[in-house]
């Protein structure tokens, strides 16, 4: 497992499901690729389909009819791969606590590994966020 | 010949958000269209009743991220024409500014998306750099690039420093040049022109039937806009044109969303250069709603953004009503995506500037784990049982 996930340290692909949000954060992902911030730099890259990617990244309070979508995704997904929550809305609720098409519980959904709150937070902080991920991958 | 079906979504490498697409085809040619939404309905609506009035204005703002000063600027005309509150003047000055940033950077948005989806990518970048100078015009003003928490009942949240205005002024010139640039290069640009030109027309009578709204009818030739017809706020104070044109295809409600971006940059250079004098506070107090009924509109980037507040006088609302501009627009591609190659399918789809985020505010069960309750034939049925235990048959 160690040179696997040294080899996915050096450069990570993404992948981007928006489960139900505001489009905010997702706007802010697309943010990242243009010229100001450009992750591509880092060998960051955003993928078409989530059976080439190394990270996903999940917007959005999860509402009863995509969830099952969403799982899939991440059972097609091939393994590791690691989930990484974009929002206030995956990482609490945001203000949708008391809604009734909601998944209360995401983490049941899918298992997520890093947390990047704010609303929408700033695309320097997921660019934090998928930095920590390669340090804590490099050991 | 048999009929194929193509389908799109709900996740799919070119869509944003969730959203189901199924193209019938024969041979090239799509021949109908039928879609299937839901994937983004939150229930904002329901929740809206259990949050008091200013906690409304936060929750609404989060029903789309990218229209999202439309939706509390609608909301809160909708509680102030409940009692007829009046703004200050310095308040209506900075709501109108908040409006026009936001349509500047919702159309730069689009116009790089539309780039994106015709294979365009140099344009996706350009109208994305010089998107951020926008955000940062945001930034200055409310401390946040989207989700700017301006709007309150009776004014706005925060002033704009005389002292930033200078700067703001500053950043404004540079957008007000690029612009021009790239209103210049795409409309001299001849891969753009001929890849748009009489592609997916939406006719005039067309956008009448469907009652489409904002640049999606003004590219159609419809002359329909909430700025004009219903000024609120600053819109009757400043000088502006609404940008009509009459052919309906994607090059058309293009150059319509490029020209409203220099027409929203002559608004914000006008509020700023106000602003600079207009005294006064920024909040009148409210200390109350009456019971009543109210409306809201405001013209979003996409159109006509209409809220409806019921109040019994308590302090939230017994029914909000919220109907995005999405909603009309989306019909339209029953209109328009009829008998156009596949490959200028997702270029229609994506020209109306279609949110699902701001569609879905309303939810149809159907079959929800049971069946279908039919009351008459229960009674019935009923009666009939009954019927044989006293009888024995």
């Amino acid at each position: 497992m160690g040179w696997y996930k040294r080899r996915l340290a050096k450069s990570l692909w993404v992948f981007h499901v928006s489960g139900s949000p505001c489009n905010n954060c997702d706007i802010e992902i697309l943010d990242l690729l243009t010229p100001k911030y450009d992750v591509e730099r880092f060998g960051i890259k955003l993928v078409g389909s989530v059976r080439h990617a190394d990270v996903l990244l999940v917007t959005g309070v999860f509402n009863q009819k995509i969830a099952p979508r969403i799982k899939r995704i991440y059972e097609q997904a091939p393994k590791p791969i690691f989930v990484v929550a974009i929002g206030t809305c995956t990482s609490g609720t945001c203000c949708f606590k008391d809604s009734y098409n909601i998944v209360p519980d995401r983490e049941a959904v899918i298992p997520i590994d890093v947390y990047v709150p704010g609303c929408p937070p700033k695309p320097e902080a997921m660019i934090e966020a998928v930095a920590k991920l390669i340090g804590v991958l490099n050991g | 010949m048999t009929e194929n079906k193509i389908p799109v979504g709900p996740f799919h490498p070119l869509l944003e958000e969730a959203e189901y697409f199924e193209l019938k085809v024969e041979g090239e040619m799509v021949v109908d269209i039928d879609m299937e939404i839901g994937w983004m309905h939150r229930g904002h609506e329901f929740i809206s009743e259990s949050k008091a009035f200013t906690q409304s204005i936060y929750l609404v703002e989060r029903i789309c991220g990218i229209c999202s000063t439309s939706h509390p600027l609608a909301c809160v005309h909708a509680i102030e024409d409940i009692d007829n509150i009046e703004i200050p003047m310095r308040a209506r000055y900075i709501r109108t500014l908040i409006g026009e940033l936001e349509r500047v950077h919702s159309h730069l948005l689009w116009l790089g998306l539309a780039g994106h989806f015709i294979g365009y990518d140099t344009l996706w970048m350009w109208a994305w750099k010089y998107r951020e100078p926008v955000l940062e015009m945001f930034e200055a003003i409310s401390g946040n690039r989207n989700h700017y928490g301006m709007m309150r009942v009776g004014g706005v949240a925060k002033d704009v420093e005389s002292e930033k205005i200078p700067h703001l002024l500053q950043i404004l010139d540079e957008i007000d040049r690029k612009m021009e640039m790239i209103a210049k290069a795409a409309h001299d640009d001849p891969v753009l022109k001929s890849r748009l030109k009489g592609v997916g027309v939406l006719k005039k009578a067309d956008a009448i039937a469907y009652c489409a709204v904002g640049p999606t009818a003004r590219a159609s030739g419809l002359a329909i806009d909430v700025r004009k017809d219903e000024p609120s706020d600053a819109y009757d104070l400043v000088d502006f044109n609404i940008v009509v044109l009459p052919n309906g295809d994607v090059y058309d409600k293009l150059v319509v969303r490029l020209l409203e971006i220099i027409e929203s940059n002559k608004i914000i250079r006008q509020c700023l250069e106000q602003l600079k004098t207009v005294p006064g506070p920024i909040l009148n107090n409210v200390k109350e709603i009456t019971p009543g009924e109210g409306i809201g509109r405001y013209e979003a980037p996409r159109g006509e953004v209409f809220h409806y507040i019921k109040s019994d006088g308590t302090n939230r609302p017994v029914r909000h009503k919220v109907r995005a501009p999405s909603y009309v627009n989306i019909p339209t591609f029953m209109a328009s995506c009829k008998g156009i190659p596949v490959a200028d399918a997702l270029i229609t789809l994506a020209a109306v500037d279609p949110c699902y985020c701001c569609t879905e505010r309303a939810l149809r069960v159907v079959n929800a784990g049971s069946e279908h309750l039919d009351l008459l034939a229960l009674s019935r049925a009923k009666t009939e049982q009954l019927r044989r235990e006293i009888y024995g048959k």
